[in-house]
């Protein structure tokens, strides 16, 4: 069976939304809960490569894709994850499953504000110790 | 964690473009432990890049790195034309090998200034200052094609924007067969030699699990044995329609490190010259007008790993979001395993071995436990790493006296 339809089958009822932008690019949405879960399961049992994480505010939130990259085959498994909080969004922390999300997440915190529950070590990676708290440099309506 | 009071060294230095702070906890001559604090460079690059149009980013990004210049702008025309149906429908054949012949023109000069300061850090400064003249060439190379030595400004979502001369093609060449013997020469040099053997052979390792669960790439990676190259698995460029070999180690040490890199620059030059041979004429750019609203993602395989930018757009002539994720994001925090339970003594050479642009060790500041007091500085610890070469040296000539 061919990666794409094991990913299919294990996360099953999970993923909402399924799209195959081109043969190498597939985006699918993942419920907030399940992401620990399914990173696990994509990392770990599927031994895809994590790549990098994308957050961005939208107007109803914010939204984390979780790149995935299978390098037999060099499909980008993309997983959007959606939080529906613009004041005080949160995610399960998904550095607990392997070490090399940790510095991702902690960008993502101080960048965008979204909280990483359960991150080991969740402190400032890139900005200065003197930037003020609750400002947030990559939401829209940061003024600098 | 011991509290103990740190004096700041660095994390700027003025000869030094990159500043990292790597704060090394030693008992002893073994280091405990590590703390890698980065973002003294910090410029906010995805944010500016929301505020400039499609064409302008290209040369933005190009100023991330000074080294691996070419990389981020290739990876960024990538991912716009990710959104416009791939970069094999969108760009005219001719540019595609122009592509590659910058990419792989880079790598060399990348994975030869690495080799320079690499032999630096060991006591090797015939192996540095050798390393930087062969480096030379490649960037007389890159001044005829592009116009400059470096961040060449060549790429354009929908092609490049300079052609290479027809008459400049045999200089290239003979550039290139020049180049051989030194690489022949540098080959040489660190296979033979059993000091550098005895010196980097399981030092710094990173096992396979490891480079796996810290998701390190290039020949970080390749080095522990994973074969994970973006020109093999996702190829861009003229890449699949180039003979050429992925080479991969299985030690995980620093000198499995060397050896990958001074393999793929034999590869690199086979690669070069299949370009300028196979290269057909015609345009070099599509001419793209517009962006459709649409997100994507491109990556490149740059000397250092895999770049990779996403970018995310609306229709308007700027993105809305632009993620960049550098190789060495994943490597550098890898340090964290491969340098802690080695030698002080080590320390320099194991920062190096991911090849963190330049390796920022000026900027170390190394604490023991027991006598507080005790302070280094980068410049010592290199001191240290020489020493310990010389050594193995003077150990290796009194086992031959005998």
């Amino acid at each position: 069976m061919e990666t794409k339809d094991r990913i299919r089958e294990g996360l099953g009822k999970k993923i909402a939304d399924w799209e195959e932008k081109n043969p190498r690019r597939i985006y699918f949405t993942l419920d907030k809960e399940d992401i620990f879960g399914a990173v696990e399961f994509l990392f770990r049992q599927m031994g895809l490569r994590f790549a990098i994480a994308s957050g961005m505010q939208t107007p109803e939130g914010f939204e984390i894709l979780y790149h995935f990259c299978d390098d037999s085959s060099g499909i980008i498994y993309s997983a959007r994850v959606l939080i529906q909080d613009g004041k005080n969004p949160a995610v399960k922390s998904i550095t607990p499953i392997f070490p090399g999300a940790e510095w991702i997440e902690r960008e993502m915190w101080e960048m965008l504000g979204i909280n990483f529950i359960g991150h080991p070590n969740l402190k400032r990676l890139l900005l200065s110790d003197d930037w003020p708290q609750g400002q947030y440099p990559l939401r829209q309506n940061h003024e600098p | 964690m011991s509290h103990k009071v740190v004096v700041p060294i660095g994390p700027y230095h003025p000869l030094q473009e990159e500043p990292e702070f790597f704060r090394l906890y030693v008992e002893g001559e073994k280091v405990v432990d590590i703390d890698i604090i980065i973002g003294y460079n910090h410029r906010g690059i995805e944010k500016l890049s929301e505020a400039k149009h499609f064409d302008q980013v290209a040369f933005l990004v190009e100023r991330i790195c000074g080294i691996c210049s070419s990389s981020h702008p290739y990876a960024y025309v990538l991912a716009v034309e990710d959104i416009l149906g791939g970069e094999a429908k969108v760009v005219p054949e001719r540019a595609l090998y122009i592509r590659t012949i910058i990419d792989e023109m880079q790598r060399i000069h990348s994975h030869l200034l690495w080799l320079g300061l690499a032999g630096h850090f060991i006591g090797y400064n015939t192996v540095w200052m050798w390393a930087w003249k062969y480096r030379e060439p490649v960037l007389d190379m890159f001044e005829m094609i592009t116009g400059n030595r470096n961040n060449y400004a060549m790429f354009k979502v929908g092609g490049i924007r300079r052609d290479i001369k027809e008459e400049d093609m045999p200089v290239l060449r003979k550039a290139l067969d020049e180049l051989v013997p030194a690489i022949d020469m540098f080959y040489g040099a660190v296979m033979d030699d059993p000091v550098i053997q005895a010196r980097l052979k399981g030092v710094g390792v990173l096992t396979r699990q490891q480079a796996i669960d810290w998701c390190v790439l290039g020949p970080t990676a390749r080095a522990s044995g994973l074969n994970i190259d973006i020109r093999k698995d996702e190829p861009y460029g003229a890449c699949d329609r180039l003979d050429w070999k992925l080479i991969v180690e299985k030690d995980g040490d620093i000198f499995a490190k060397t050896k990958v890199r001074i393999l793929e620059l034999y590869e690199c030059v086979r690669m070069i010259r299949q370009c300028l041979d196979k290269m057909p004429k015609g345009s070099i750019d599509a001419d793209i007008q517009d962006v459709p609203a649409g997100e994507g993602i491109g990556r490149v395989e740059a000397p250092r790993g895999e770049c990779l930018h996403y970018v995310k757009t609306d229709g308007t002539n700027r993105p809305i979001r632009h993620k960049i994720r550098a190789p060495s994001f994943m490597n550098v925090a890898s340090d964290k395993v491969s340098a802690v339970g080695g030698t002080i003594s080590d320390a320099t050479i194991t920062l190096a071995a991911v090849d963190p642009c330049y390796c920022c060790t000026e900027r170390v500041v190394v604490l023991d436990r027991k006598d507080s007091h005790k302070v280094m500085n980068g410049w010592d610890l290199i001191k240290l790493s020489q020493e310990k070469t010389d050594k193995i040296k003077e150990g290796l000539k009194n086992a031959a006296a005998k």
